[in-house]
């Protein structure tokens, strides 16, 4: 195996991973506000790349006016799961929210395809099929700009976390009670949280549908997701951009290499793969921390 | 009125601890056995195999699954590949001539060790992590029966059962699988009835409100959760056996996707977690409730005059999943065992408003 192409699957793999970090970003801070897991970001990335070709091919909207469009309306879903389902979950444990939440899942996989169709939309962003070489290295183009705006993305999550909208998450992610008595409204950093959560997957979900087509299985960024938010810790933004480009690469090599030898299908277990070791080795994820709960 | 009982009336600790203490409640599961029993005489033949004989080996999948989510509050997301590791087994060892009873609790142990093993790996943390380490099971352990050629026969090879005696009788036709998976069924209703009157229910269900709490009081959590798990999975593991010897008669790696582990997840949310009689509704409703408004439907829309999307008819049983898990979640976290409970509380001590205690 020559170096040349294992430098070529690292690099894709890295782009890649960012792409997948973008998703895995909505889960961290869904979690770091309210302390739930969100099972539904697979679905809800779906759902955004099937309302940008709603607005892009059924409205007849340019391609950028198509995406921000998506964006709000996908903020606006997000913030309507929180106040219509999930508020009426507070205080109920953890594993009926978790449960919640895939029950989202599972409708939305049913309910996108099944009513604006499940064959294969495409999705064009106008990025040239033409590879960029780097020295021996052929990189997809549209790999790379999906990988450059996804780490851009990323980034601006952690400086807006900063911000003051960033700090008022940070308070309530750390006593919802303490902020409650400082006059922060839980309630709406939480809403917020999912707002953002539900842009992210968005974005994910256009870039993702521009390379493969708008189908079903964008809701399967969910397995690879959860695998980022795990190894990276579930209460950590940067984590997830180291995790998301480890993932990336181990998942680029494992295809790479390991799918000759076996036969295929490495792609979809190398995600799996990882949730499980993380769990064994260190479960609260490289950055994340560790929780100790009183009685 | 059915009941004839106004407050409780225990005379001795046995009355206390029987599992039905009023004289109706021992009627009603007399005439449900009866008619258990004797429904191959009663219904026609294609109700017995495309409806009672699945429901009856997807209610005992779902008791199952009950015990582990019910029981201990854990949650599990992975319960197909639980079956599919006991399905795999105990048809490979049938094959090389083992009885079909050793073959089943063999399948049932091989599913208890590798599920424990997940398991292992997530019971240390919360139970949230547990629900990632199991759907990662899921996909693992699809991609090791599709990829070992030993176990899936190769590619998308289906292994088909061989004829095989169940104690002694011939596993052929419909009467002798409709009585194998009823048997198997009552066991392990049975087993869970009275799971919650032993030591070890106990323990599982002081784990399910407060772990750390129940550790306090002298609940080795770990060793019970594991202990949970090892139980959950074997009962996977027998039922996914029967299922194929019973139903499908021959195994293959996409009976056991994902989309198994989310309808049994269904039943038990939809029926009422910890409840033996809730898995019974909640497999019944998620079985029957696509195929029922399917033709609904399908029916309304011809008397309309409306042309279907054909996209929308094969989405509906994932949307009304999605639909009926949220629907319960939010309503009735009970599900239709608390619905029932209700109506049962009703009766008891009707024509009065409550029991006088």
């Amino acid at each position: 195996m020559d170096i040349a192409l294992l430098g070529e699957l690292a690099l894709t793999g890295a782009l890649v991973g960012a792409m997948y970090g973008l998703v895995a970003l909505g889960i961290v801070l869904i979690y770091k506000t309210s302390g739930t897991a969100n099972f539904a970001q697979g679905a809800i990335a779906m759902m955004g790349a099937y309302i940008t070709w709603l607005f892009a091919a059924g409205a007849g909207l340019p391609m950028w006016a198509a995406i921000v469009a998506a964006v709000i309306v996908m903020f606006g879903f997000g913030m309507l799961i929180e106040r219509t389902v999930l508020r009426r979950m507070i205080g109920q444990p953890v594993i009926m929210v978790v449960m919640l939440t895939f029950g989202i899942e599972l409708l939305l996989r049913g309910a996108v395809p099944g009513l604006l169709g499940s064959a294969v939309k495409r999705l064009s962003l106008g990025i040239p099929q033409v590879p960029v070489f780097l020295g021996d290295m052929l990189i997809n183009r549209a790999y790379l700009i999906g990988g450059g705006v996804s780490a851009a993305l990323i980034i601006l999550a952690i400086v807006l976390f900063n911000s003051r909208s960033g700090i008022i998450m940070r308070a309530v992610s750390d006593d919802q009670g303490a902020s409650w008595s400082v006059g922060i409204r839980v309630e709406r950093a939480i809403a917020v949280a999912w707002g953002f959560a539900a842009v992210a997957a968005t974005a994910a979900g256009v870039l993702w549908g521009s390379m493969q087509g708008v189908d079903w299985s964008l809701s399967l960024l969910l397995m690879k997701a959860l695998a980022i938010a795990i190894l990276g810790g579930l209460d950590s933004i940067p984590g997830v951009l180291v995790a998301a480009l480890i993932v990336g690469v181990c998942e680029s090599l494992a295809t790479g290499i390991l799918d000759p030898l076996i036969g295929g299908g490495t792609r979809d277990i190398v995600a799996s793969v990882i949730i499980v070791i993380t769990l064994m080795v260190r479960p609260y994820g490289l950055f994340g921390h560790e929780q100790i709960e009183r009685v | 009125m059915f009941y004839r009982r106004a407050g409780i009336r225990h005379l001795d600790y046995r009355h206390e601890r029987q599992l039905w203490p009023l004289p109706f409640d021992k009627l009603l599961v007399g005439i449900v056995v009866v008619l258990a029993l004797a429904a191959p005489f009663l219904v026609d033949r294609l109700y017995l195999i495309a409806y009672l004989l699945p429901w009856l080996i997807w209610s005992s999948a779902a008791l199952g699954l009950n015990l582990l989510m019910g029981g201990a509050g854990q949650i599990h997301l992975g319960y197909g590949a639980v079956m599919a590791i006991g399905a795999y087994s105990s048809v490979h060892l049938v094959r090389l001539g083992v009885p079909l009873e050793l073959a089943m609790l063999a399948g049932g142990i091989a599913s208890a060790v590798i599920g424990a093993i997940f398991g292992f790996a997530a019971l240390r943390v919360k139970s949230l992590y547990l629900a990632m380490a199991t759907i990662a099971m899921q996909y693992i352990v699809d991609f090791a029966i599709t990829h070992i050629p030993g176990v899936s026969g190769g590619g998308m090879a289906s292994i088909e059962v061989p004829p095989v005696r169940f104690l002694g009788v011939r596993i052929e036709g419909d009467l002798p699988t409709y009585y194998m998976a009823l048997l198997v069924c009552a066991v392990i209703a049975m087993f869970l009835l009275n799971v919650n009157r032993t030591a070890f229910g106990r323990a599982l269900a002081a784990i399910r409100e407060k772990d750390y709490a129940a550790e306090i009081i002298g609940i080795d959590t770990f060793r019970f959760k594991l202990l949970a798990f090892w139980t959950s999975s074997f009962i996977g593991g027998v039922v996914g056996s029967v299922l194929v010897v019973c139903y499908l008669r021959s195994v293959s790696p996409e009976q056991f996707h994902l989309d198994l582990s989310i309808q049994l997840l269904a039943m038990v949310i939809v029926g009422g977690l910890g409840s033996v009689l809730g898995s019974f509704f909640g497999a019944g409703l998620v079985l029957f409730a696509p195929i029922v408004f399917n033709n609904l439907i399908s029916h309304g829309a011809d008397r309309l005059g409306i042309a279907l999307n054909a996209d929308l008819r094969a989405h509906l049983p994932l949307m009304l999943y999605g639909a009926l898990i949220i629907a319960f979640l939010v309503a009735e976290p009970l599900g239709l065992a608390k619905i029932y409970d209700n109506v049962r509380n009703y009766f008891l001590v009707w024509p009065f408003r409550t029991a006088r205690r």
